[in-house]
C-alpha cells in the first residue's frame, strides 16, 4: 500500500488536499482536507445583524451572491418580512445569474482542461480536445470568457457589481429595474442564450432540457459529428473514457430548492435515495470528530459553534461533517435536478448513480433549463411596483437561510441577542460533499467516491483528477 | 524583451478578485496578458499544472533557478494560531502559505497585494480577527505586515497595493500590463501604496446620484433612488476609487446598485465602527463629510441647499422610480 499526497489541488475554487492509500493501482482510501481556516462565523459574533449581508458575500468569490441570497433569507426570517414579487424576482436572477456563470467557469476552465493532458494524446478525440480545451490556451477559455463576462453584466444593472453586492436585501432588492433596464436585461439573457446554443450545445436549449433519459441523449449524440459543440465532445469523451462508471459516492441526494416562485420554488426541495422524501431541516446536524475543532457532539446548526483545536489527535481537516439524519448526502446540480425529477438526470441516476459523468451532464442541463426561466421572470418585473419593503433589526430572533448555489444546498442559521449576532452557522455546499469521517468513521461524500479510482501513472493519473472535480469543489465556502 | 514571468498565489481570502478579473471587460484577459509580455507561469484556477508540477514551479521560483518577475498575492497572510500559520497550509507541501508568500516574495522583483486582504487584512481580518490575517506590508492602517516596513522590491518599490474587495479588474490589468511596458514607477503609488491611476479618484466622482447629493435629497431605505450619504452610509466622498467612472460590470457600482460605498479601498475598512449601512450622525449631522471640506461650510451649504430642493428632486430621492420627470422647456425657437 502507498500514500500519495495530491496537493496544491488546482483548478478548484481555494486550496485542498487529498490523501489517498493506494493498492493495486487504485484507491482504497482517502482523505480529504480542507487546509483553510478563516472564522467568518466568529467573525460575525457580537456585529450588528444587517452587517452579516457585507460579511458573507466575502466568505467567497465565485459564491458570492448564493452567500448573500442565504443571510438575506436567514435575516428575513429573523425580521418576519417577505420580499414583493419584484424583490423575489430579482433576487433568483442573481442568484441564477451567479449559479450558471459557475457552471460555465466549471466546464470550460477547470474540468475539460484535464483531457486536453499529453496522458491522453493518443485517444482518437485527442487533437480536437487539445485545441479546444488546453488551460489557458484552448480555444474555448477565451469564448466562455467573453460570453460569461457580458451574461455577468446582468450583474452591473441587478446587482450593482459582482462579485460581492448588497444589493441582496432581506426585504427585496436595493435595485429597482427602470423600463429601459429591462430590456436590457432582456437582450443579454438573449446574447448568452445564443452563446450556449451556438458553442456550448450546438442546439436549441429546450431541445436539451427535452432530453428525458440515456436513449435520447445517446440518440441526440449519434446525430451528430464529435465537433458539432462542446457538449456533443464531451459526450464523445465521457463514452470513450467511460466517465459514469468513475466517482460514484453516496447516491443519497440532498436539494433545499431554488429559486422561489411564490409559495413553491421553480427546482423543489426533498431528498432522493431512489424515492424521493420531504426535507427534514431538523435531522441535518454537523460532526466534528475528524475536524480541527474543540470535541463536541454533533449539533443543529442553529446550536453549533467553532472553536479551532489546531493540535487535536485524529483530525485531518478544518471542514466539519454534516449529515442529514446520519446519512452522508451529495449536493449539487446533479441532486437538484434528481430531487425536482428531470427524467435525464433520474435515468443517469438510476443507471449508474451519482458519478462524474452525471454530474458535469447535470451541469449543463441546468444552463438549457434556468435561461428560459429567467427570461420569463425578466419579462415578469414591473417597474414602479416595490422593489423592497423595510423591516426592523431583530433584539431578539433566529432564522434559518436555505439556499442552493450552485454547488448544492447551502445552509445559514442565525441567532440574534440583545440586538448582536449571537450565533451564526454556515454549511456550504462542499462542506457536505468534502466532509471528512464522522464519529462512527463514515467517509465523507467525496471520500466515498475516490474509493475504487484508478490511481497510477498515465491516464490513470488524472482519475482522481476528474473525480474530484466532477463536484466543482468551493474550499473557500467549505470551511469559510 | 523577455515576457515578464507571473506567479500568482491565493493565501487567505475568498478568490473574489480573480474572478473579477475573469469578468474583465476585455472579454480575454488571459490574451491580453499575453500579449503586453506576461507569462503565467502559474495561477490557481486557471493552470494545467498540478500537485508535483505545481511544487517544481514554485521551488524553481523561490530558490532563483527560474526568474519571478512578478508575485502576485490574493487573499490576506494568515499568521495564526500563535503565528505558526498553520490556519492556512498550502496543500501538498506541509508548509504554511506565510511562509510560501514570504519565501517567493524575497526573490520577487516585484510583489503585488491583488484586494484589500493582501494588501491590508480586509475582511480576513475583520471582528476579532480569529486567524490573525494581515496584509503583505500593512496590519490595517498599520504598515508592517508580513514583509515588514522596510521590505522594497528590485525596482525600490513597496508592495503594490491593488486594494478593493473585491479589487475592479482594470486595476489589475492596468498595473500588470504598465509594468510589463516598463512604465510603473513609485510615483505611481500613493501614500498606502496603491495605484494612482485610480486611487487618485474619489468613487464620488460620476455617482449618478449627484444631484440628490447636491440638494441633500437622500434616501431613507434601500431602492430609493435619492443619496446614499445621509443616511444609508455611503463614503463616495472619501473613497479613492474610480468606480462610477469605471464601471462594474458593464453599467454597475455600488451606488448604481442602490446600496453604500463601504470604502473597500482602505485600510480597515472591515471595522467602521458603526453598522456598514447606517451613517452615523452627531446632532443629525453625518460625521463623515467630505475629508477636505471645511465641516461649517458643508453644513452651511446643506442646509442652504436642502431650502432650495426642487420639488421634484425630493419626491423622486424617496421613490423607487421617477415619480416626478423634469419639466420640458423649449429648447429653440422656430
Amino acid at each position: 500500500m502507498t500514500r500519495i499526497v495530491v496537493g496544491p489541488f488546482n483548478r478548484v475554487e481555494g486550496d485542498l488536499e487529498v490523501t489517498l492509500e493506494v493498492e493495486e493501482g487504485a484507491v482504497r482510501s482517502a482523505q480529504v482536507n480542507s487546509p483553510l481556516f478563516r472564522g467568518f462565523e466568529q467573525i460575525l459574533d457580537g456585529k450588528a445583524p444587517l452587517d452579516a449581508l457585507v460579511l458573507v458575500p466575502r466568505i467567497c468569490g465565485i459564491c458570492s451572491v448564493a452567500q448573500s441570497a442565504a443571510a438575506a433569507q436567514a435575516l428575513a426570517h429573523a425580521m418576519r418580512v417577505d420580499p414583493p414579487e419584484n424583490g423575489r424576482l430579482a433576487a433568483n436572477l442573481t442568484l441564477a445569474a451567479e449559479n450558471l456563470a459557475d457552471h460555465l467557469t466549471h466546464f470550460y476552465l477547470f474540468f475539460m482542461p484535464d483531457f486536453a493532458r499529453r496522458q491522453y494524446a493518443k485517444r482518437r478525440w485527442f487533437p480536437l480536445v487539445e485545441r479546444r480545451f488546453q488551460a489557458m490556451r484552448g480555444t474555448a477559455s477565451t469564448d466562455a470568457l467573453g460570453a460569461r463576462a457580458y451574461f455577468l453584466e446582468l450583474m452591473g444593472i441587478l446587482a450593482g457589481k459582482w462579485p460581492h453586492t448588497l444589493a441582496v436585501q432581506p426585504g427585496g432588492s436595493s435595485r429597482p429595474v427602470q423600463p429601459a433596464e429591462k430590456v436590457q436585461l432582456f437582450v443579454l439573457l438573449r446574447a448568452f442564450r445564443n452563446f450556449l446554443q451556438r458553442v456550448v450545445f450546438g442546439d436549441e436549449l429546450e431541445r436539451i432540457a427535452a432530453i428525458d433519459g440515456q436513449a435520447a441523449l445517446d440518440a441526440w449524440r449519434e446525430e451528430r459529428p464529435a465537433q458539432a459543440s462542446d457538449f456533443r465532445l464531451f459526450l464523445e469523451i465521457a463514452a470513450d473514457l467511460e466517465l459514469s462508471r468513475l466517482g460514484r459516492a453516496t447516491d443519497v441526494f440532498l436539494s433545499y430548492g431554488a429559486y422561489r416562485q411564490g409559495a413553491t420554488a421553480c427546482f423543489a426541495p426533498g431528498v432522493f435515495d431512489g424515492a424521493l422524501h420531504e426535507l427534514e431541516e431538523p435531522a441535518i446536524s454537523e460532526d466534528v470528530s475528524h475536524a480541527w475543532l474543540a470535541a463536541d457532539v454533533p449539533r443543529h446548526p442553529a446550536e453549533g459553534t467553532t472553536r479551532p483545536a489546531p493540535d487535536k489527535p485524529g483530525a485531518y481537516s478544518w471542514c466539519k461533517a454534516p449529515r442529514l439524519a446520519g446519512r452522508v448526502v451529495e449536493v449539487g446540480a446533479l441532486a437538484r435536478q434528481v430531487v425536482n425529477g428531470h427524467p435525464l438526470a433520474r435515468d443517469l441516476v438510476f443507471r449508474a448513480g451519482g458519478n462524474v459523468f452525471s454530474r458535469v451532464a447535470a451541469r449543463l442541463l441546468e444552463l438549457a433549463l434556468v435561461v428560459p426561466e429567467m427570461e420569463r421572470w425578466v419579462m415578469s418585473l414591473e417597474p414602479g411596483a416595490p422593489f423592497c419593503v423595510s423591516g426592523e433589526e431583530p433584539d431578539e430572533a433566529s432564522g434559518a437561510g436555505m439556499v442552493e448555489a450552485a454547488r448544492g444546498s447551502l445552509g445559514h442559521w442565525l441567532v440574534v441577542r440583545r440586538g448582536r449576532i449571537h450565533g451564526y452557522q454556515i454549511i456550504a455546499p462542499t462542506t457536505w460533499n468534502f466532509s471528512p469521517r464522522d464519529a462512527d468513521g463514515r467517509p465523507g461524500a467525496l471520500e466515498q467516491a475516490l474509493v475504487g479510482t484508478p490511481a497510477g501513472e498515465g491516464e490513470a493519473e488524472l482519475a482522481v483528477q476528474h473525480v474530484v472535480r466532477s463536484f466543482d469543489p468551493c474550499m473557500v465556502c467549505t470551511v469559510h | 524583451m523577455r515576457p515578464l514571468n507571473v506567479v500568482w498565489v491565493q493565501s487567505g481570502g475568498c478568490g473574489g478578485c480573480t474572478m473579477s478579473l475573469l469578468s474583465s471587460p476585455v472579454r480575454d484577459p488571459l490574451g491580453t496578458l499575453a500579449d503586453a509580455g506576461l507569462n503565467l507561469l502559474w495561477h490557481p484556477s486557471l493552470s494545467e499544472a498540478t500537485g508535483a508540477e505545481v511544487l517544481a514551479i514554485l521551488n524553481a521560483c523561490a530558490s532563483g533557478e527560474t526568474p519571478l518577475d512578478v508575485l502576485c498575492v490574493e487573499g490576506a497572510v494568515l499568521r495564526g494560531p500563535n503565528g505558526t500559520g498553520r490556519f492556512h497550509v498550502l496543500s501538498g507541501t506541509g508548509q504554511p502559505m506565510m511562509q510560501w508568500v514570504r519565501r517567493l516574495a524575497q526573490r520577487a522583483s516585484r510583489v503585488v497585494a491583488v484586494g484589500t486582504c493582501a494588501a491590508y487584512g480586509g475582511m480576513t481580518s475583520a471582528g476579532a480577527n480569529p486567524a490573525d490575517a494581515c496584509g503583505l506590508q500593512y496590519d490595517g492602517d498599520t504598515p508592517g505586515g508580513l514583509l515588514g516596513v522596510s521590505w522594497r522590491d528590485h525596482f525600490g518599490l513597496p508592495v503594490i497595493n491593488v486594494a478593493g474587495c473585491p479589487t475592479h479588474p482594470a486595476w489589475v490589468m492596468d498595473t500588470l500590463v504598465a509594468m510589463a511596458l516598463g512604465t510603473f514607477g513609485v510615483a505611481d503609488l500613493d501614500a498606502l501604496g496603491r495605484p494612482r491611476s485610480y486611487a487618485d479618484q474619489l468613487v464620488h466622482h460620476g455617482c449618478p446620484r449627484n444631484e440628490f447629493y447636491e440638494f441633500k435629497a437622500s434616501a431613507e431605505r434601500p431602492s430609493h433612488l435619492g443619496c446614499l450619504m445621509e443616511n444609508m452610509g455611503c463614503k463616495a466622498t472619501q473613497a479613492h476609487a474610480d468606480c462610477n467612472t469605471r464601471l462594474w460590470n458593464g453599467s454597475g457600482s455600488c451606488l448604481r446598485g442602490g446600496y453604500a460605498c463601504i470604502n473597500c479601498t482602505a485600510p480597515g475598512f472591515e471595522e467602521p465602527g458603526h453598522a456598514f449601512a447606517l451613517t452615523p450622525k452627531i446632532a443629525g449631522i453625518p460625521i463623515g463629510l467630505p475629508t477636505d471640506m471645511p465641516k461649517a461650510w458643508f453644513v452651511a451649504l446643506a442646509a442652504l441647499s436642502k431650502s432650495a430642493t426642487p420639488r421634484r428632486v425630493r419626491e423622486n430621492a424617496t421613490a423607487d422610480h421617477i415619480v416626478v420627470p423634469p419639466p420640458i422647456r423649449p429648447a429653440g425657437r422656430k
